[in-house]
């Protein structure tokens, strides 16, 4: 019996070994990788760093509202998150690539997976951040029309053009992503629909007087409007 | 840009039929048909009277006129001119008309205007307003004389004005292009004006046919290029500008055609501007300052409530583009009601030098930083009423000739502003 169980226990120890002695240089092979991985990656993220430097890439996205939006939500800088973002990815890319070397079965399909979704999830954050460089810039025109306009709440005028734009961005980045297209598109559709409709009633109701008082002025001969004083030529 | 692209072929032709002449008269219309044709005829009455030896010729370059403007500039014949004044010429006075697009471009119309008077080797070169009511033949004399005949590039108009008209002129663009170019011009952005062959030629093919602000504005880039080019530039008074009802009072438009130009031209001609320290005064034919006192409708309160409103609206791009206590001045002033609202000479000379800076910078949309000054355009608008309703004419100028001082005064801090930014970068 004692025999029998030594027998075994040898057996099995020997087994482990052997697969453990084929395991090793695979384990080695994947922490070079990561090594080498983790080194790509840094440079990969230092040459980025100086690029986005170069182009004034946190002006832009000042300029744009992205980084006051970071800034709430305590995030680092757009160049700052970008730089880490894209490490992250290659590291995690290059280790990928290099388990997906070594043959483990099963992983493989997952992995080839990943590499599919890649392009698609960083076009799906080129049009986020397209969609926040003209949510930024649209609001902040509507925002200076209305003001010299002297419309009433330009600010919420604004806020209403910026919701729609990101909306709009974010929902085209979820179906670039393929995420719960028909929810986002059915939301969308809503808010969209919901907006034009809440405007469309407000305007007919409330803005009558404002829609009569534009049609006079935008037809009406220029000479016979009354003249304010703050109407007085500028130049 | 070169001659041929911004010449049409029909142009080209009619220009070429013409021949060298020694003066041109430019014209820029759209729909003007109410106006242009009795400016066509004072013009030509003052080209016989005043230049009658002269090979001379008047050029509209039209922005797609659907009321026949164009027909009738071609139409207002010398034979016209001849039986309305004894006058003789020797010479045929040619008029040449051409639609260079379906859209209005004040740039557009005096690159045509330049590259033409280049072409046609133009001794001296006139730009008329088509809405000029109140032109006289006098008129071409006063600003072609100088250039022709005593040797001067660029001839500048004084105008007769009601006291609260052009306030934008007075309190920026006067103050500002005088402190920074060393030189008293009254109207930086002309409406009638002259230049001579060199500038002309220093025009033809420069950058700011390609820019928004030659687009816009392209008479603040030409007193500009003259002040920083050192060239010499006399002031001809001219008499009354025309009605205060006829004149346009789009603040927005007003901005973009001036301040715009103006804050592009620092950028290009930072060297010359940041070595200038002191002022000089202009030789001026006629007086340099002529105001009347006629009694206008007043409602200041819009102006007031439009300044209030907007400095608490554009609270976020007001941030990005003045400083923290510029700002925050500006704030306190927003909360003043308007009897002891003040918008201080030094508040607002501060404000425009922070606004050139952060144009410089391009700290957000150039189109915006414009249009964020607005606001505080009606603040100090609404100060300047408030504290000019029953002063003089002679209390008007010494209160303008403050905010001169002023703006002098504090240039060192817009040269300090830039070679700090410069040196940050």
């Amino acid at each position: 019996m004692a025999d029998m169980i030594a027998s075994e226990l040898s057996q099995a120890w020997n087994e482990f070994a052997r697969a453990f002695a084929h395991l090793l240089p695979r384990l080695l092979a994947i922490l070079i990788i990561a090594l080498l991985g983790w080194l790509i990656a840094y440079v990969l993220k230092r040459v980025l760093r100086g690029i986005l430097r170069l182009v004034k890439f946190d002006r832009l996205s000042e300029r744009a509202g992205a980084a006051q939006l970071l800034n709430t939500a305590a995030l680092p800088s757009p160049s700052e998150l970008l730089c880490q973002l894209v490490f992250w990815l290659a590291w995690l890319g290059i280790l990928l690539a290099g388990i997906s070397s070594l043959g483990i079965s099963g992983l493989q399909q997952h992995i080839a997976g990943f590499f599919v979704f890649l392009p698609r999830f960083f076009v799906a954050l080129f049009i986020v951040f397209l969609g926040m460089l003209a949510a930024g810039f649209f609001s902040r025109a509507a925002l200076l029309a209305a003001v010299n306009a002297d419309l009433p709440s330009p600010q919420l005028l604004s806020d209403a053009v910026r919701v729609v734009i990101v909306v709009l961005a974010v929902s085209m980045a979820f179906e670039e992503l393929g995420l719960a297209q028909k929810t986002i598109l059915i939301a969308f559709s809503i808010v969209f629909g919901a907006l034009m409709l809440g405007l469309a009633i407000a305007f007919g109701f409330g803005g009558r007087d404002l829609a009569r008082q534009f049609l006079e002025n935008r037809f009406s001969d220029q000479r016979t409007r009354t003249k304010k004083e703050s109407d007085l030529p500028p130049l | 840009m070169a001659d041929e692209d911004i010449l049409s072929d029909d142009l080209l032709r009619q220009l070429i039929s013409v021949g060298e002449v020694d003066i041109l008269v430019g014209l820029h219309t759209h729909n003007h048909s109410k106006t242009i044709g009795q400016v066509v005829q004072v013009i030509r009455e003052g080209l016989l009277k005043y230049f009658p030896r002269e090979r001379v010729a008047v050029l509209n370059a039209d922005g797609g006129s659907h009321d026949g403007t164009p027909n009738q500039v071609r139409a207002a014949s010398i034979n016209d001119a001849r039986n309305a004044s004894p006058l003789q010429t020797l010479r045929t006075l040619h008029c040449v008309s051409s639609q260079y697009g379906s859209t209005v471009s004040a740039g557009k119309a005096m690159h045509i205007v330049v590259t033409a008077a280049d072409l046609l080797r133009a001794k001296a070169c006139a730009v008329i307003a088509p809405e000029s009511s109140a032109i006289q033949p006098g008129w071409i004399d006063r600003l072609l004389r100088p250039i022709y005949r005593e040797g001067a590039d660029f001839v500048s108009p004084v105008y007769r004005r009601h006291r609260f008209e052009g306030i934008l002129v007075t309190n920026l663009m006067y103050p500002m292009t005088r402190a920074l170019y060393g030189k008293s011009i009254r109207e930086p952005r002309p409406g009638e004006f002259a230049f001579s062959d060199r500038l002309s030629g220093l025009l033809v093919g420069h950058e700011l046919w390609t820019t928004e602000a030659g687009r816009l504005g392209p008479e603040v880039c030409f007193t500009t290029i003259s002040l920083a080019q050192g060239l010499q530039i006399v002031q001809t008074f001219l008499g009354p500008k025309g009605h205060l009802e006829q004149q346009s009072s789009d603040l927005v438009s007003a901005l973009r055609q001036t301040v715009g130009p103006l804050f592009w031209a620092m950028e290009t001609t930072q060297a010359q501007w940041s070595a200038v320290h002191q002022t000089q005064a202009v030789p001026t034919a006629g007086p340099e300052y002529e105001v009347t006192m006629d009694a206008v409708a007043i409602d200041r309160a819009r102006l007031h409530q439009m300044f209030c409103s907007g400095v608490v609206d554009l609270e976020p791009v007001l941030k990005s583009i003045l400083s923290a206590g510029t700002l925050q001045q500006l704030q306190r002033a927003a909360a003043l009601d308007g009897d002891d609202f003040c918008f201080t000479d030094e508040l607002w000379v501060k404000a425009v030098y922070e606004f050139a800076w952060a144009y410089h910078r391009s700290v957000i949309s150039r189109d915006h930083i414009i249009q964020a000054l607005a606001p505080l355009y009606r603040g100090r608008a609404f100060t300047f009423l408030s504290e000019n309703l029953n002063a003089s004419q002679e209390v008007l100028e010494a209160r303008i000739e403050t905010l001169c001082q002023t703006f002098e005064r504090l240039k060192p801090y817009l040269i300090g502003l830039w070679t700090a930014q410069e040196g940050g970068s």
